[in-house]
This record gives structure tokens, sequence and C-alpha cells, in this order.
């Protein structure tokens, strides 16, 4: 079981930006600082829930409440969600379990977690968009594998979280439905394209939630809302039920407000599944045994480990606040004991173009499916082109539009040896260069964006400046390895600063490895207050 | 691609699902759709009356312009394989369900279904590849194939591009004697694995279509022949050939009506000498043998008289349709340059990986093929026409090779089969399987006529028992008491009864009309119940007839 660390005190150098700037933040902003007990960003919330349920300190009615009336008060102005599940059904999903409870049944291990699902990941009689308009109003006959397993465990789900149209903006400002903002500045975005899931998490609005990374998708906005990512091994978690915009980058990822139930989360979807031929049949080890506890912790407890801080990504290009944050991580971990040093990976550039090429290419493939034949939007038409046309046109938006055109391009004959088949070659090289580095070094680090979160509207006009944005992430998806996205500190911006996330890469299906480091960085982080100033005033209901 | 069949046929898409309802039993997703006056769309219902084409005079003229040219004839032929599910799934496929009554999301296409392929399909498509001596790739991909249509859920079709399975293989075939007989080697380019796209049905008045999924995402093989045929005869026997080794295999009901069989076929044609293709024509909608022949002999003419006409430019690229009622092709798309498929290596299935041993378990489980049958048999003495009847039903050869290893005479069992057992299928519109005598009853029959138990004319005479009721020849033979008479004490009794009943006729015969000889035996036998041994009966009647009694 996890339980809290008290850092060491020479640890704490860092200075307290997150919190002292809390002051006063409109509509929702309160003067109470939260208080640790609430909703320390550091503590598993799925671990004290089941604690709390177990020992009747709270039940999980009264805990469903607390969620939901946060949620309701929040909801308003950040936008997170296209669909909230009747909070009736809610309720009653949680008074089921109170009265396994009470009866002394055994209860899943994540029974009363209200998990937000990204709304390209499909759950049964629920709406499921994908953010799009040509699936307005589709509700899918069937639960995504890692849904599945959620609910199987006991979670309640809550609801559908915005996203970018089929995963594909780094912004979630793609969305045909709405836009979300981020917590910790309502003017700026979430991060893109799980920034829905992200939020919530933020914004206390759910306890973990599930998004999906193609490039990037779950650890951007991860870093951008101050929450934990974390973009599993491809193959590690089923793909079946997610609706796919690049197949062979997709993962479906976890957010948390903490390692520990980013882990947790993670350990519950992960494993071979006989619906999806391309998930692993490799053991999934207890990542939830990582935790360590704080009476076993030594002053240097990850002495040894090799840390490699790819040069690439905090070179030019590179926010400088953003810099200084990564660096004041890694002095961190090498006061944690690791053994740190630079790691060049030459390729690393080759990866956004790569990444361009192959996920619009797979994208113009998948989404052909969307046509208003058997489902979705149809439009009017007499004839049959017109009707793909038709429906077509009106149901995707520009950015959709933009990667099926670049996509169909670049699978077309003549081109197709120019573009797809030598980004496949980039990809080879890639994903040697990161075992290579992975072969001297345990985790390689790196920001998570090359800046924190901007301005709603900021890079609408200028989708390669967005594209940009996603240079610390593709590699990593190009490569098919997992990587951890934590908060490790801030930079100015907005009331209070705005987080910024240090970016762990681990070799394939060592998962475990990153939860363990990510672990004790995020116990050992001394000064840093990850909860968004938003909720303060509506928080400390629950745990 | 088959699936583009009714590609011209005039779509309301406005109407597509008018009824689309979907729901959910048991966690499958059935769509149930108005299906009332539905029907598949054949061409023969959208054609006007039959128009009478031939001209005895141009025919001849035709032969002889035909004389002067060269058919080049390749064939693509998709082999339905007779999984219990489909290829990516685990729907059943049954041919002529309700439609869309085996549909789930994954040959549905809905989002976020994932296919996983169905390791049959491997292992049909090895012993096919092996059958038809094809390299097999040790290392093979699906690819997506994509184009829009309704019937194609996905928006792509998952098939095999640039590896496929097997390739480079051959088949062997023997034309029937009516067609001049002769052996054949026919190249076989490649063979891969894809799925089947849905059906649409249209409207009778042609208003709207809709569309039924039963059939998307059933595993086909796709064989690509090299373009080695010449006439008609040789296409249609390929297809068939193609159609007795899928049979022979197991892997498909190989039947072309329902469309588990299905040929296009390719055609061009050159002058006699000329080393270059002509422009190749497609032709579609095959459905039997003697429409493949058929409809390639028409084309062969039609491109010949062109050619000689001197408008060669006339013949373009394009897709015919054979019109059965009509016993003509005409043209159903031109193909402007190549469609672009936009192929790329399907992301959702990992690469098709068989292991040496793999093939090899697999080699070794397969069973005698046709053409290993057919020169069996032909070693064995039989006649091509024997053999040709034999092997060419998987049925009937097993049931041949039964009756042989139950003992029977290689000559009289061919003879038995091809006889009275094939007249009394044909009658009765049989297969060699309905049939209740088994072959080692058959067996026992020639047995029992060879050893002279019985009479020719009784072994006849019970097989049309044996072949309804069934039972043993033993038995029947007791049953019936039909033992043949060879004593020649007893056949003279009767034979001495017998003459001494008509000596009238004893009086001609002896007055030199001795083809009353007949007469008497006919007689004796008549007294014997047909159980005299007929030559020791002619022996002694003879005897005695000439003798002085």
């Amino acid at each position: 079981m996890l339980s809290t660390i008290q850092p060491p005190r020479y640890l704490s150098r860092f200075p307290l930006r997150g919190r002292t700037k809390s002051r006063s933040f409109h509509i929702l902003s309160s003067a109470q600082p939260v208080t640790k007990t609430c909703f320390a960003a550091d503590q598993s919330q799925i671990l004290s829930i089941r604690d709390s349920l177990l020992n009747r300190h709270l039940s999980a009615v009264e805990l469903t409440h607390s969620y939901l009336d946060r949620l309701k008060q929040t909801e308003p102005h950040i936008n997170c969600f296209l669909h909230v599940s009747d909070p009736d059904k809610v309720l009653k999903q949680a008074q089921d379990i109170d009265d396994k409870i009470k009866r002394n049944e055994e209860v899943g291990p994540l029974a009363g977690v209200l998990v937000a699902i990204k709304d390209n990941i499909c759950t049964a009689d629920m709406p499921s968009t994908g953010g799009s308009y040509i699936l307005e109003g589709y509700r899918p006959p069937f639960d995504a594998t890692a849904v599945k397993r959620l609910k199987d465990l006991g979670a309640i789900v809550v609801g559908k979280t915005n996203l970018d149209e089929f995963g594909m903006g780094s912004t979630t400002e793609a969305s045909a439905f709405k836009v979300t903002a981020n917590p910790w500045d309502l003017s700026r975005v979430p991060g893109g394209s799980s920034g829905g899931s992200a939020a919530s998490v933020s914004a206390r609005q759910c306890v973990v939630s599930l998004g999906s990374d193609t490039g990037g998708s779950v650890r951007q906005p991860a870093s951008f809302c101050g929450v934990v990512g974390l973009k599993p091994t491809y193959g590690r978690v089923s793909r079946f039920g997610l609706m796919a915009y690049a197949s062979s980058l997709d993962v479906i990822g976890c957010f948390g407000s903490s390692v520990a139930d980013t882990g947790i989360l993670l350990h519950a979807i992960s494993g071979h599944d006989s619906l999806d031929a391309t998930s692993s049949k490799r053991e999934v080890p207890d990542f939830t045994s990582q935790f360590t506890y704080a009476s076993s912790l030594k002053s240097r407890p990850l002495e040894g480990l090799r840390v490699g801080l790819i040069r690439e990504t905090v070179d030019a290009g590179v926010d400088s606040g953003v810099k200084s944050a990564i660096e004041g991580a890694a002095a961190h971990l090498e006061q944690l004991g690791c053994v740190l040093k630079e790691v060049s990976l030459p390729s690393f550039s080759l990866g956004l173009p790569a990444y361009y090429i192959l996920a619009s290419s797979e994208s113009s493939s998948n989404l052909s499916r969307y046509d208003g034949v058997r489902y979705g939007n149809q439009a009017s038409s007499d004839e049959l082109n017109g009707l793909y046309e038709e429906s077509r046109a009106k149901g995707f938006g520009s950015e959709v539009k933009m990667r099926i055109l670049m996509g169909t391009y670049a699978l077309s004959a003549g081109y197709y040896d120019a573009y797809y088949k030598r980004a496949q070659q980039v990809r080879t090289i890639i994903r040697k260069s990161f075992k290579a580095a992975l072969d001297e070094n345990d985790i390689l680090i790196s920001p998570a964006a090359p800046s924190a979160a901007y301005k709603i509207g900021e890079k609408k006009n200028d989708p390669l400046a967005m594209y940009a944005g996603d240079i610390m992430t593709v590699n990593v998806n190009l490569a098919g390895l997992p990587a951890l996205v934590l908060p490790c500190g801030f930079v100015e911006g907005g009331a209070v600063g705005l987080p910024v996330g240090l970016q762990i890469i681990g070799a394939a299906f060592d998962e475990e490895k990153l939860v363990k480091v990510g672990h004790i960085f995020e116990q050992t982080l001394e000064g840093y207050n990850f909860v968004p100033p938003l909720i303060t005033d509506v928080g400390g209901a629950s745990a | 691609m088959a699936s583009t069949l009714f590609r011209t046929i005039q779509i309301h898409p406005f109407f597509l699902y008018p009824t689309a309802l979907f729901s959910r039993r048991n966690g499958v997703l059935y769509c149930t759709m108005k299906s009332s006056q539905t029907q598949t769309a054949t061409q023969e219902k959208q054609q006007p009356p039959k128009v009478k084409v031939p001209q005895h005079a141009l025919k001849k003229t035709v032969d002889k312009i035909t004389r002067d040219y060269e058919a080049i004839i390749g064939i693509e032929t998709h082999v339905q394989l007779s999984t219990l599910t489909k290829a990516f799934c685990s729907c059943p496929y049954n041919y002529g369900s309700q439609p869309n009554t085996n549909i789930c999301p994954i040959c549905m296409g809905l989002p976020g279904a994932l296919p996983v392929l169905n390791s049959k399909v491997i292992e049909f498509a090895v012993k096919l590849g092996l059958a038809l001596n094809c390299k097999l790739s040790l290392n093979s991909k699906f690819d997506r194939k994509q184009y829009f249509y309704p019937d194609l859920p996905k928006g792509y079709q998952i098939s095999q591009f640039d590896i496929p399975i097997a390739t480079g293989g051959y088949v062997d075939l023997d034309l029937p004697l009516e067609f001049g007989g002769g052996h054949r080697k026919f190249g076989i380019t490649r063979v891969h694995m894809e799925e089947d796209a849905g059906k649409l049905l249209h409207s009778g008045n042609g208003d709207y279509s809709q569309v039924d999924l039963n059939r998307a995402g059933v595993p086909l093989l796709e064989i690509v022949s090299e373009p080695d045929m010449r006439t008609g005869i040789e296409a249609a026997e390929y297809a068939a050939e193609l159609q007795r080794v899928v049979r022979y295999l197991g892997i498909s009901n190989g039947n072309m009506q329902e469309g588990s069989l299905r040929c296009d076929v390719n055609v061009s044609i050159r002058p006699v000498g000329q080393s270059e293709f002509g422009t190749k024509v497609e032709i579609k909608n095959l459905n039997s043998f003697s429409s493949i022949n058929r409809a390639i002999d028409f084309e062969i003419s039609r491109q010949a008289l062109l050619h000689s006409q001197g408008q060669s430019d006339q013949i373009v690229q394009e897709t015919r349709l054979w019109e059965e009622g009509a016993q003509k092709t005409v043209t159903m798309r031109k193909k402007e340059g190549l469609s672009d498929y936009r192929y790329f290596p399907e992301p959702d299935l990992p690469e098709v990986i068989l292991t040496q041993e793999y093939v090899d378990s697999i080699s070794n489980s397969l069973p005698e093929l046709p053409e290993a049958k057919r020169r069996r048999y032909e070693k064995m003495g039989l006649s091509m026409q024997d053999v040709l009847f034999l092997a060419n039903d998987m049925n009937v050869a097993e049931y041949f090779d039964e009756t042989l290893s139950s003992g029977a005479d290689i000559k009289l069992a061919a003879n038995w089969i091809m006889g009275d057992i094939a007249a009394y299928m044909k009658n009765e519109k049989l297969s060699i399987n309905d049939i209740k005598l088994t072959p080692q009853e058959l067996a026992e029959l020639i047995a029992s006529i060879k050893s002279g138990t019985i009479s020719g004319k009784i072994g006849k005479e019970i097989l049309s028992e044996l072949l309804a009721k069934g039972g043993t020849v033993k038995g029947l033979i007791e049953e019936k008491d039909l033992i043949q008479i060879a004593d020649p004490v007893e056949i003279g009794k009767m034979i001495d009864k017998v003459i001494s009943e008509n000596p009238k006729q004893l009086e001609q015969y002896r007055s030199g009309k001795t083809k009353l000889q007949g007469f008497f035996a006919g007689q004796v036998m008549k007294l014997s119940k047909g159980k005299a041994n007929p030559g020791l009966l002619n022996k002694i009647l003879l005897e005695k007839l000439n003798g002085q009694s």
C-alpha cells in the first residue's frame, strides 16, 4: 500500500510558485488554499477511496456526490465533457457498491472510482462521438475493452470527455462541439487531443480518466493541465473500442492526479485482448507494487539509475521556462541518486515529418468508414457519390479533412515511395536510435511539450506551429515506447503560473520502471502544489 | 473485385437503410431492415427479352476469321472459404440467411472495432497454395485496398497486395474427350487471402438499394492465373479443375450458383505469330463453367471481327458483362487508366509468419488431389473417359476407391459405377453419398457375380434394391433364394421338363430352325427363376437338343 512520504528537507530547494501565486481567480476563485488532505496531488486518490470505503469512513454515494457537485460547478467554465452520465445512474452504481460493502461482499479494486472516458473510446449505451459531427448522437453497442475492464473492477463512468475531432489536434479546439478550457487559466487551451480527460482530472471532476495518445495526446495535455499522464507501450492496452486515428501509433493512456493512480489505472486496463490482434501477450507486472513506503525510502532511492536527458529536446525552440523546469527536474533526479547524462538522438527532428505522414496516411484509411451509410450523420442526396461527398464534407471538421487529404496524397500511386515508405524507413531509424539510447540508459527524460499551455485561438490558424508543439512526443509513438509525464514545475503565466510536465521514456513494456521512478520523483518533489486554483472553493468535500 | 459487380446500377442512397433498426441482443448487434420485397439483382432480370443473334452464314465467316487470331486468356478466381466463422470476426456465414442476421460490430465496420484473423484462413490458404504447386511466402502480410462502396463497411478491403501467401504455381488438367481431350498445364501467378464484401439488394422498381452485410468479411482466396489459356473450353476446364481442387481439399463448396466460386476472365486477341498482347477485356457475371466457355468464345469472335474489319481501336480496356439471356457480352464500364487503391500495410493485423514445420504438417495431411488421382486411375488401365468420370467428383472417386479397397475388380467396379449406379443417381437426382449401397456391398456384389454365386442378371436386379434400400448382398441372396443353380443334374432336369413340354418347337429345332435354342434357354431360365447358370444351361441344353433322346 502506498503511504505519504515526507521528503527529506534538503530537497526543498524549489520555489513554491504553484501555491504562493493562488490569489484570486475569477468566478470560482477562492482565497482558501487547498489543504494537502483534500487533494494532495501526490497521493493516490484510488487507494485512499478504497481505504475510506472499506473502513466505512465514507460511503461511495457521499464520495460520488462530492465529485458530481464539483463537476456541476466547474463544468460550465471548463467544458471538459461532451456527455455527462445521468447522475441518478451514477449514484445508483455508487449505492450498489455501498450495499455490497454493507453486506461484506467483495468489491472490485476500483469500486467507487469515478472515471471519465475520452469520447473516442466506445462506451455502450452512452454517446461516443469522437468529437466529430459525423458521429453526433452515435451510441456504440459495445464497451471498449479498456472501459469494460474498468467497469468490471468497479469503476463508475462519469462521462465522455472532449477532444480534438478523432484525436487530431493538440488543443481540443478541433472538437466539433465545444472548446475546453485549461483549469489553470480559462483563457488557455488544456492541450490535446485528450484535453477534456486531462482537464477533468486536473479540476477533480473525476478521480482518473482515460485518454488516447497517437502523437502525444495524453502527455501534452497532462503537461498543460498539471496532471500525470501515462502513455503505455504500443500493444500493452487493447485498442478494441478506440476509434482508430493512426492504428500503428494509437494507444489508450491514463490520467491521474498522482503517479500511483495512473499506474493503478494502467494496470487495470493492461493485458492481452483476443479482440485486438496487436495487443501483447506479455505478462503484466503489478505496477502497483512499485509504490515505496515512506519508511523504506532511502535517502538516495534511485541510486545508480542511468538517466539520459535527450539533448535535442532542450535545444533552441524550447521555452526557457520549460527548459529550466526540466533542468530542475534533472537536478532533482540527480539528488535522488540518478546518474544523469545528455544523450543525443540525431534522428529526433525527423520524427515530426515522419509522424505526420504516417498518421495522416493511416487516418485517411481509418476514417473511410465514416461514409454516412451505416451510422452517424447522413447527408441527403439522390446519388451515391453525392451521399458520400456531402456526408463527409459536412461531417468532418477542417483539421480532419486536411489530414485525410494529406494521407490520401501520401498513399497515392507515384507518391507512396517518396512519402509513406520513406516515413516508415525513418520510423525504423528512430526506433533503433531509441533502442540504442535505452540500452545505455534506464530511462530518458525530456520536456513533454516545448511550452506550457498557450492561449485559446493562438495557434488555431497556424497548424505548422501547432504540429511543431508535438516534437517532444511523436518520436515515442513512432518507437512504440511507454512514457510517463508528471508535473515537475511551473512557468510564468495565468494567475498562478502554468504547470510544466517532465516526460520520462522507458524501454518497451517497462512501464513498471516509469511508475516506480515517477512515484519517487513525485513523492520527493517538495514545494509544489499541482491543484489548480479553479476548484479550491468547491474542494475539500471528499477524501 | 467481385464487389464491384453492381456498380453501374443506379442507386438512390437516400433510401439506403430506410428502416434500419439496431438492437443489441446478447452482446450481438443485429440490424433489421425492410427485406420483404428485396431480391438479388440478377442481370437477366434487367435484360430485355432474348435477342436472337446467331446467323449461320455469319458464324462460318467468323470461325474463319477467328482462325487467324490467337486468344490470350487469364482468370481471376475468388473462392469463398467454408470456415465456420468469418475471416476477422466470429460471425458465422450461411448462404441465404435473412439479410443482416450474421453481422457484428467488426464486420459492420463500427468505430473502434478491430479485425482478428481466423487461423483457419491461413490453413486453407496454405492447403490451396500447396495443392496448386505454389511457392509459399513464409512471411506475408495483409494490406488495405481502399475504395468507397456501400457494401464495403470499412471503406477498405483487407487483402494482400505485394506479398501474397502463395506464388508461382500451376495446375494440371485433362480436357474432356468430347472437346478433343489432351493434357494441359496452366500457370498460377498468385494466391492471396482477402475478405468478401456485402451485397446490395435493389428494390424491384430500382428506386433504392439496401445493404446486406451477411457476406461482408467472409474469407476469400483469390487465385490469379497466368494468361495461359487460349480457348473458352480451356478456361472453363481450368475453373472446373479449381473447383475440384477446393472440393478435394475441403476448403470450399466451390458452388458457382451461390457465388462460392467466382471467375472474372480477361481476354485479348492477337494475330497468330504476333508476340505482343492485344488490349484485354474483362468479363464478369460468369455463373457456370459453360457460361465461361461461351462468353469467352463470343468475346474472341467479337474481337476478331473488329480486328478483321480494321476496327481494332474499338477493342478498349473495359469490363464487360456476360448476358446469359442474349448469349453475348456487353459493356459494363470502361476503365480510365488504373484505379488507385492506395494499398498500404494493414496496421491492425500482425504479419503472417509460417514455419516450415507448419507447412510440412499441412503438406503431409493433404488428400490425394484430382491430378494424382487421374494419373493413378490411368495407370490402373482405365480409359481416359473412365478416368475423368471417376475423378471429376471427389465423392465418386472416394466411392470407387473404397470399392476397390474392398477387393473389387477395377474395370468391373468402374463399369458398375459409371453404368447402372450413375443412371440410378441421374434418375433419382441423387448424389453418390445419398445412395444406400455401400462400396463394400458393391464389391461383394461384383465378387458374387464373378464367383458365379449369382448371375449377372440377378446382380442387376438386386442392385436397384440395394441402391434404394440398402442391406447386404448376402442377406438379399439368402432372403430371396437367389443363389445361382450350377448343378448340371438339376439344370438337366429343368431342360428335360421344358423340352418335353414343347415337342413342337423341338421338332422345328431339329428340322433346322436352330434359332429356337434361345427360346428353350429362355424357358429354362424362367423355370429356374433366373437362377440357372447361363453358361451351364446353354451347354447342357445344346447337348440335349442335339442329342438323341
